[in-house]
């Protein structure tokens, strides 16, 4: 297969799982086999033949259609594009394993409405991926908002139409005024919106520059930049497996894959370093940083809390990338890994936890990790990896934003990344050590079953492991990555 | 024209230009004749789709040649009355024609349950006379039959919204009787103004001859009378009161025609004249035309999103939105740029698409529950799943999301807008939509979460509606991913209307 072919068959397969899906409705085995089978199939098809032709220099391109002069749709793959495709497609499987296990469990309606909407939000979140200019990006931004509503408002009762509204009106009144104010702009001033190493925007005058930016960043509302950061918490009334997956990797890092991919190839890292023009957005970004991981130290209810974390741990990324020093976006990019790693592990355990406990809240929490052990290592791991603690993942990317930090010539980050990394042990560490703290008396067991059903336990394992070997095998990530800098 | 050596084809093709106004006002008395519903329905419906063809061979022929002048009873222009075709009234005649045949195709089932059957004969009959005018409005080449096929389309429009089963029809199409007529008699006045200052009525002579004469008093009388009289028509702010009870109480089917056609009309004439009649140069840099019209498209978008974000009847809250759509159009006009102007024309055809598939999705409704209130579109999503996806496909496209055309025809606006460092217009189209967003999803929203209201019974609406509906909306999918013929015909069209008559 050549790359150009495997661009389509990764973007558009997850449409044929949706259409397997739809037909296989009936049988819920064979349903769910034709998700596990056509996902792996997906993964294979990004890790075995997009991923060599990367790393081998070729930049995969393809046309979809031209809708009308100077407005086209298509497809370009670049080494950012190739991480956030291979972190969505790589968890997809494993999370519809999950999601199998946990719509069971939870005896949940509509489960094949569910896996079609989820396989079209993937398709989505792989278009955001490949695509090849902001126009076409733009078009699959708003896909995933169209495909995740569903989800969001799964249950379909009056609060998760109140949360739905949250998630539509922010994200698609942010997209619409701003995102689409500036593709137009860019498309304008550049004559073109193709995304091209080094930047389209030399001739923007200096001035115009921090307001173009802003009008990405905030238009990028996926991406959770305060004030527009609200749509996440209220996401969280979605079934677990959504908030695992989309709201912990593709949905919120086609966000701040769509920041830096701006940052990169729309400004150009050279263009913000001399007029400085992306200050402000490290402001920004730093306050959203902080005060998420300050809001989340006082959230009960676990996702509530796991949510303002990924606020917290997105703004890491935004920063990164707002730094614009070489090893800072460098750093963002990796951070898009190790925190989909770790973060869709801590989802899987709060996600166990309500099917097997039946708990929502932190303070519910007290010696569960006795009864669910597998469940509560993982999380343990999770937590340490999003912390930065090695040898877990999260520990190389907050190295290299530290680095970034640094080369910007930016001290007080750093002072905030350590201040951060702390508050992020003040929130997580607590659910490990409540549930191990007390043993419970076993006596309580009978009339308080707990169960952990192999569907729900095996994929945050997997995951967590995932957060090990990728510490130890950072290396070839580190050498993609490179690819996007100039 | 026709010469007896030519062929039966070649005289069609020589006679398409008065073939499609002389057609429909030829069927209309033969529908009073049959007196039956189903044969007149049959008449209308086989000559609503023969126009549709003839405009499809117009486009062509105008796409060909450029333009295409055809003088009645063979007495040339400047003298006799001459039909005019050129890339912009061949696309007004392509959406008049079009629409009309979907709508007719749809209208039995829908018409059976709103109107006495004993009507029908005349509805039709009424339809067609209102196709008349609207395509002799379009192709009409002097000023005096614009008002002429204006005065058949008005009148007939009056009388088709009068048959709307709530007896507020009555005064709704009385009200519009009187705005009409009071915007029909101010054209005539601009007209005869104009004819005083000339000596002229056609309108490519009245152009040439406006240019000697120059930005009179007179000149200047006449231009407002004629904006006035077509913005009266056309429903912008502050003269659209008459649009939303007309909307509302006309049968669905007429609502889902006139919201697709009659407004568009309207912006043809207002835009005919202002850059072919006036030229940019009277109008925009002489009395400053733009500095009135574009203000009142801004506040007609701002303000009938609104309304509708505040309404509970759908059938109004569409036609609130219409208003808004109205002030998208005239924007693009008085935006004085091709971009622009191209954005309000590529925006005349995806709202005609998109609107009036969303009133079909109302006639459905309407014909299931026997309401358009919003408590009828309660647990919608089940009941007529095939309906409410037809409202989600047809919402998304006027919020403008991409791959549907109102994203088309909101690219455009804000690149005209901003090619002109006009920021915060741009912002203001940008945040009417998100006002859409909420007015659609309203609907969405009581469709899919709300328990069905015991009030209203609901089943599938029947294929012969289903089909039209999505016909229409797949319509405004399709053109919204391959714009190329619409926006190319549409910048053709603007090219042609900012350049000098040739």
């Amino acid at each position: 297969m050549s790359p150009e072919t495997a661009l389509l068959v990764a973007a558009f397969g997850p449409l044929v799982t949706a259409v397997l899906v739809a037909l296989l409705g009936r049988w819920p085995n064979l349903r769910e086999a034709a998700t596990l089978v056509t996902s792996t199939g997906v993964f294979a098809v990004v890790a075995g033949v997009l991923y060599p032709a990367v790393v081998a220099g070729d930049r995969p391109h393809r046309l979809l259609v031209e809708v009308m002069a100077g407005l086209e749709l298509s497809f370009t793959l670049e080494p950012l594009g190739l991480v956030f495709a291979l972190v969505a497609t790589s968890l997809w499987p494993i999370t519809s394993l999950y999601a199998a296990g946990y719509l069971r469990g939870h005896g949940e309606i509509n489960q094949t409405r569910f896996f079609i909407c989820f396989a079209l939000a993937i398709s989505g979140a792989l278009g955001v991926a490949f695509a090849g200019n902001v126009f076409t990006l733009f078009v699959f931004y708003e896909a995933i908002t169209l495909s995740t509503f569903p989800l969001v408002t799964h249950k379909g009762d009056e609060a998760s139409m109140r949360s739905g509204r949250t998630y539509l009106g922010i994200l698609m009144g942010t997209s619409i005024c701003f995102l689409l104010f500036a593709v137009v702009w860019t498309q304008l001033a550049a004559g073109t919106t193709d995304f091209t190493p080094g930047g389209i925007l030399g001739d923007l005058p200096e001035h115009h520059v921090p307001l173009l930016l802003a009008l990405f960043a905030f238009g990028t509302a996926k991406a959770a930049l305060m004030p527009f950061h609200r749509w996440l918490p209220a996401a969280m009334v979605a079934p677990t497996p959504v908030s695992a997956l989309l709201h912990a990797v593709a949905v919120v890092k086609a966000g701040v894959f769509t920041i830096t991919k701006v940052v990169v190839y729309v400004f150009g890292l050279e263009t913000l370093r001399t007029t400085g023009a992306s200050q402000w957005l490290v402001a920004v970004a730093a306050f959203t940083l902080l005060s998420a991981s300050v809001v989340a130290l006082f959230q009960d209810n676990l996702k509530r809390r796991l949510a303002y974390s990924t606020i917290s741990q997105l703004a890491y990324i935004v920063l990164g990338a707002a730094l614009v020093s070489d090893r800072a976006v460098l750093g963002a990019g990796l951070h898009i890994v190790t925190h989909a790693f770790g973060k869709i592990t801590l989802f899987f355990c709060a996600g166990a936890v309500m099917v097997g406990a039946h708990r929502k809240y932190v303070s519910q929490l007290d010696g569960l990790g006795w009864r669910m052990p597998f469940t509560f290592g993982a999380f343990l791991i999770g937590s340490l990896s999003i912390i930065g603690i090695p040898p877990f993942a999260g520990a190389w990317s907050k190295w290299w934003l530290a680095g970034g930090a640094l080369e910007a010539e930016n001290v007080p980050i750093l002072g905030l990344y350590m201040v951060s990394s702390l508050l992020a042990v003040g929130y997580l560490m607590p659910v490990v050590a409540r549930a191990f703290a007390t043993r419970p008396d076993p006596s309580t067991f009978e009339d308080d079953p707990v169960s952990e059903p192999w569907m729900c336990v095996l994929p945050p394992v997997v995951t967590a492991v995932g957060c090990l070997v990728i510490f130890f095998g950072i290396d070839p990530m580190v050498a993609l990555l490179e690819g996007v800098l100039p | 024209m026709s010469e007896p050596s030519m062929g039966f084809t070649e005289v069609v093709i020589e006679n398409l230009p008065i073939l499609q106004v002389i057609l429909p006002l030829m069927a209309a008395p033969v529908c009073v004749l049959l007196r039956s519903g189903r044969a007149s329905w049959a008449l209308a419906t086989a000559v609503a789709w023969v126009n549709c063809a003839i405009s499809w061979a117009l486009l062509q022929i105008v796409l060909r040649d450029g333009f295409l002048s055809y003088a009645v009873g063979d007495w040339p222009a400047p003298w006799g009355i001459e039909l005019r075709i050129e890339p912009v009234n061949a696309l007004v005649l392509l959406i008049v024609s079009g629409i009309a045949a979907v709508v007719i195709t749809a209208c039995p089932r829908s018409l059976d349950s709103e109107v006495p059957a004993g009507r029908h004969y005349l509805f039709h009959a009424a339809f067609l006379l209102c196709i008349t005018g609207l395509l002799g409005m379009a192709s009409a080449g002097d000023a005096f039959n614009v008002f002429v096929f204006l005065e058949i389309s008005s009148l007939s429009s009056y009388s088709l919204i009068a048959l709307g089963r709530h007896r507020r029809a009555l005064t709704s199409s009385f009200r519009y009787l009187i705005l009409g007529t009071l915007g029909g008699t101010s054209i005539l006045f601009g007209v005869g103004l104009l004819y005083m200052s000339t000596g002229t009525l056609n309108l490519v002579d009245l152009g040439q001859r406006l240019q000697d004469v120059g930005p009179t008093r007179t000149v200047m009388v006449a231009m407002a009378a004629i904006v006035v009289g077509s913005t009266l028509k056309l429903a912008l702010l502050p003269l659209g009161a008459w649009l939303p009870n007309a909307y509302t109480f006309a049968p669905s089917t007429v609502t889902a025609f006139l919201a697709a056609t009659a407004t568009k009309v309207a912006f043809y004439v207002l835009a005919r004249f202002i850059y072919r009649v006036f030229s940019p140069a009277i109008a925009f840099e002489t009395f400053h035309l733009d500095a009135v019209l574009l203000p009142l498209a801004l506040a007609s978008m701002v303000l009938g999103a609104v309304l509708a974000v505040f309404e509970k009847d759908v059938k109004r809250l569409l036609a609130y939105s219409s208003l808004s759509q109205i002030g998208y159009m005239t924007l693009g006009l008085s935006l004085v740029s091709v971009t622009g102007l191209a954005g309000g024309l590529v925006h005349l055809f995806n709202h005609a698409l998109m609107k009036s598939g969303l009133f079909m999705v109302v006639a459905c409704v309407v014909l299931r529950t026997g309401s358009s209130r919003i408590e009828a579109f309660h647990g919608l999503g089940r009941r007529m799943p095939f309906t409410m996806a037809a409202f989600v496909v047809g919402g998304l496209s006027l919020i403008g999301v991409p791959l549907t055309v109102g994203f088309i025809s909101k690219w455009f606006l804000v690149k005209g807008a901003l090619e002109q460092e006009l920021w915060p217009v741009a912002a203001v189209i940008l945040g009417s939509s998100i006002l859409a967003v909420i007015y659609i999803w309203k609907v969405v929203e009581v469709g899919y979460f709300k328990e069905p209201h015991p009030d209203f019974e609901a089943r599938e609406a029947p294929l012969s509606l289903l089909i039209p509906t999505w016909l229409l909306l797949a319509g405004a999918v399709y053109f919204g991913i391959f714009a190329e013929p619409t926006t190319g015909l549409a910048t053709l069209a603007a090219q042609s209307l900012m350049e000098a008559a040739p």
